[in-house]
């Protein structure tokens, strides 16, 4: 089976390729990088990616599918498929499932349900503690057997420091990066949205930011006590972006991600109490959300990561106070990406295929992933960085619709989907959601 | 959303002039000074009513005012009632205890099945902020805010006012002292809104965690200030509001004891001494006695306590009335400034008059 990427702009960092080639792909991996002129090989079928960007495959360290236990939200299946209609070739799976993936049955059962979808690559990210309870160290080394790339609490930080070490420590032990939800709860208590002018305005109980820092300098600091990998997930204020710039300095191996939805709103979107703006963390001042625009450009943060979190309408539909926090965020990813970064200045095209490719394969040790090389898998993320187009909830592949970024008109899309070699999502000329198998 | 915030406020712009132009009461923060004044102005129109033998107009005859309270209120709940009643609407209490994940059916299915029954008015008092918000959406009924968690409690700070412009004939320069839990009070942010708006100063005072000097940037123009002594606040205000400590906060560790509290932050003869000598106590109510306010500061000559709950009254009724559409008012408003000086004066005592037909008793029968 043969695939040629052809007429397209290969952006490749790792091999420093920013130019016109053709990709050629065999039997689910990179084959070689042609020159526009060559000869297709025989038997090759033709992407015809002409004024495309033709990039390694996004991956997504962040999504909440929420099987098993949730199917109402999402399945394993149409998460694949939101993911692919995003433009991702691989999702991590976090571990808030119902039960919780804490054992390597969870974990098998997962990568069963996404081999059964045959869309997006699904990489499942087991549970820190048991239950995520904070209270028992899980089964790390059994799920990495079966196939776990990362270990998260997520949704919930771990409370005690002294479990943290023992986890870190541990986790070590199977070059297992820990990825942390920094959350201090007992600042945070009742909070629904960032505290500042805007929940005192609308009378909301407030998050400080400072609960998302202190956890942040803690972690970063057992980090260097322990030596483990640590991966920040969904960074969103100053303070912790200043932690994990001083732990770069001291050469430690900390690693963060940033949101789609942290670097393009401000809490000022919660006025009018659309439920949909409440996730946590939570969207935070302009002063927060420069930090990250400075943060994104001067290489602090490592990754986007989108943390899909689908929740059904109706859980949505209550009062701000009591209605879930989180967005779904695979389909919007890329084009805020693009329309908000790369069009704004912040980061370029090479950084921004860094930032959703190159570096998230390399946190979570996603072996021949994130990269164009002759034999790494063929997954290609196909862009139109121009593409001028509308998101449209109801339109969407995830079975969830809570997002704040319905109706916005955006610039830049991923336009093709191709996994192992396979076109598993082609945006329709209409732009709206279809899927070529 | 910006999108949504330029509409609300082209709508106010465009039609302030003849009031309250808008489907519902959700917050004073959205309302122009202008039509601030204009309910106040149309309140005094309607505290006489009260005063009657037949204390009963039928402005309202053939309306329908749904009151949902899903916390206890009386004085409030008791209020809009009235207002309604006196204003010959048929009024419906509807009390739930609890809000709705508890109970089993969301806010918004209520909303839908009370909506089915075509009311005019829903009276919404819930527990979060935003809830009205929420209702206003989905419902063509004029949905009032009657206090939403923390957020606002428009009517009350409207009745406030009233209150302060009675004794005070302005409230533009005035020097406001709010005292106690600044942060859970929908009172509070209503009144800071308000009074600013209306050229008030406001200085904000109580134990620090409820106090939060963020406070102060809630309005621009630097009209709010906060302190954390009850004096530095009182100190030569020329109105003094005390908040009412719920009881059921204590446990969540944002003051020591009540009977600190007391010691600390009630307002106490020796406390309000400080403050003009003309100045004026007020309290949205119910009071602890003790806590927040002394007995012989609540019960003393310059405590309006009372007052208020009269003008609250008068304050509903115009709301729904301005609500209610206030259609002859809007016309003879606008009439009014189509003319000159002259003519805008003898308008003016036609639109009185043809206002006040509409406040004519109900006939018998």
């Amino acid at each position: 089976m043969r695939l040629l990427i052809a007429n397209g702009y290969v952006i490749d960092p790792t091999q420093g390729i920013n130019g016109g080639q053709n990709l050629l792909i065999e039997d689910g991996r990179v084959a070689a990088l042609l020159s526009r002129g060559d000869d297709v090989p025989e038997g090759a079928e033709v992407f015809d990616a002409t004024g495309l960007i033709v990039a390694p495959g996004f991956i997504d360290l962040h999504t909440h599918l929420r099987e098993p236990g949730q199917e109402y939200k999402e399945t394993i299946q149409t998460g694949a498929l939101a993911a692919v209609a995003g433009g991702y070739t691989s999702v991590c799976a976090m571990p808030n499932t119902d039960p919780v993936n804490d054992n390597p049955a969870v974990t098998r059962f997962i990568i069963e349900q996404a081999e059964a979808a045959g869309l997006a690559n699904v990489f499942p990210v087991g549970a820190i503690t048991k239950g995520s309870q904070g209270k028992e160290l899980a089964e790390m080394g059994e799920m990495r057997r079966a196939g776990i790339v990362a270990v998260t609490d997520d949704g919930r930080s771990v409370p005690s420091a002294g479990m943290m070490r023992r986890a870190m420590e541990y986790a070590r032990g199977f070059d297992l990066p820990v990825m942390d939800h920094c959350e201090e709860r007992t600042l945070t208590a009742g909070g629904v949205m960032h505290e500042g002018e805007w929940s005192l305005r609308l009378g909301l109980r407030g998050s400080v930011a400072l609960a998302e820092e202190l956890d942040a300098w803690r972690d970063c600091a057992l980090a260097e006590l322990t030596g483990a990998r640590l991966h920040l997930a969904h960074v969103s204020t100053r303070g912790a972006i200043e932690a994990v710039r001083r732990a770069k300095e001291r050469g430690l191996r900390v690693t963060c991600e940033v949101a789609p939805h942290h670097f393009t709103l401000t809490d000022a979107a919660v006025e009018g109490y659309d439920t949909n703006t409440k996730m946590c963390p939570p969207l935070r001042s302009e002063e927060h959300r420069a930090a990250l625009l400075e943060a994104l450009a001067d290489g602090t943060i490592d990754a986007i990561a989108t943390d899909h979190a689908p929740h059904h309408a109706d859980e949505k539909a209550l009062e701000y106070d009591h209605a879930p926090n989180g967005i779904t965020g695979l389909e919007t990813a890329v084009g805020l990406a693009l329309d908000r970064l790369v069009h704004q200045g912040v980061v370029g095209l090479e950084r921004l295929v860094e930032l959703c490719s190159v570096k998230p394969a390399r946190i979570f040790s996603l072996k021949d992933r994130g990269t164009l090389r002759p034999g790494a898998w063929g997954d290609v993320t196909i862009i139109d960085p121009d593409l001028e187009w509308t998101f449209q909830a109801a339109c969407s592949e995830s079975k969830s619709r809570n997002t704040p970024f319905d109706g916005w008109t955006l610039r830049g899309a991923a336009v093709a989907t191709i996994v192992a070699g396979r076109i598993v999502y082609r945006r329709s000329s209409e732009q709206t959601a279809a899927h070529a198998r | 959303m910006r999108k949504k915030i330029d509409k609300e406020e082209q709508r106010t712009d465009e039609r302030a002039p003849t009031g309250l132009a808008r489907k519902d009461l959700l917050g004073i923060r959205e309302l122009t000074s202008a039509e601030i004044v204009h309910v106040l102005d149309t309140a005094e129109t309607f505290r006489d009513i009260s005063q009657r033998e037949i204390k009963k107009v039928p402005t309202l005859r053939g309306r329908t005012v749904i009151n949902l309270f899903f916390e206890p209120s009386t004085r409030t709940r008791t209020s809009f009632e009235l207002a309604g009643k006196r204003l010959s609407a048929d009024t419906i209490n509807i009390s739930a205890s609890t809000s709705s994940v508890t109970k089993g059916e969301t806010l918004l299915d209520t909303a839908r099945n009370l909506e089915a029954m075509s009311p005019d008015f829903i009276v919404l008092r819930h527990p979060s902020a935003g809830a009205a918000h929420a209702l206003a959406r989905i419902c063509r009924a004029a949905v009032i805010n009657a206090g939403d968690g923390a957020h606002e409690h428009p009517t009350q700070a409207l009745l406030d006012a009233l209150t302060i412009r009675q004794h005070k004939e302005r409230i533009e320069g005035l020097e406001v002292a709010i005292l106690g839990d600044v942060l859970h009070s929908r009172v509070a942010r209503s009144n800071l809104h308000l009074l600013t708006k209306l050229g008030a100063r406001v200085r904000l005072a109580g134990p620090g965690p409820l106090v939060p000097p963020e406070l102060a940037t809630l309005v621009a123009g630097g009209a709010v200030r906060t302190a954390h002594r009850i004096e530095e606040a009182v100190e030569d205000a020329d109105v003094v509001m005390v908040l009412r400590i719920q009881r059921e906060r204590q446990t969540s560790a944002f003051f020591p004891s009540l009977r600190e509290y007391a010691v600390h932050y009630g307002l106490t003869r020796k406390r309000l001494s400080a403050a003009r000598p003309d100045a004026i106590v007020m309290h949205p109510g119910p009071m602890n006695r003790g806590i927040e306010i002394a007995s012989d500061v609540a019960d003393g000559t310059r405590s309006l306590i009372l007052d208020q709950v009269a003008n609250g009254l008068a304050v509903r009724m115009a709301v729904l009335y301005l609500l209610a559409g206030g259609s002859a008012l809007a016309q003879a408003q606008t009439r009014a400034e189509a003319s000159d000086a002259a003519e805008q004066r003898r308008d003016k005592a036609n639109k009185n008059a043809a206002q006040l037909a509409l406040l004519e008793p109900v006939p018998a029968g």
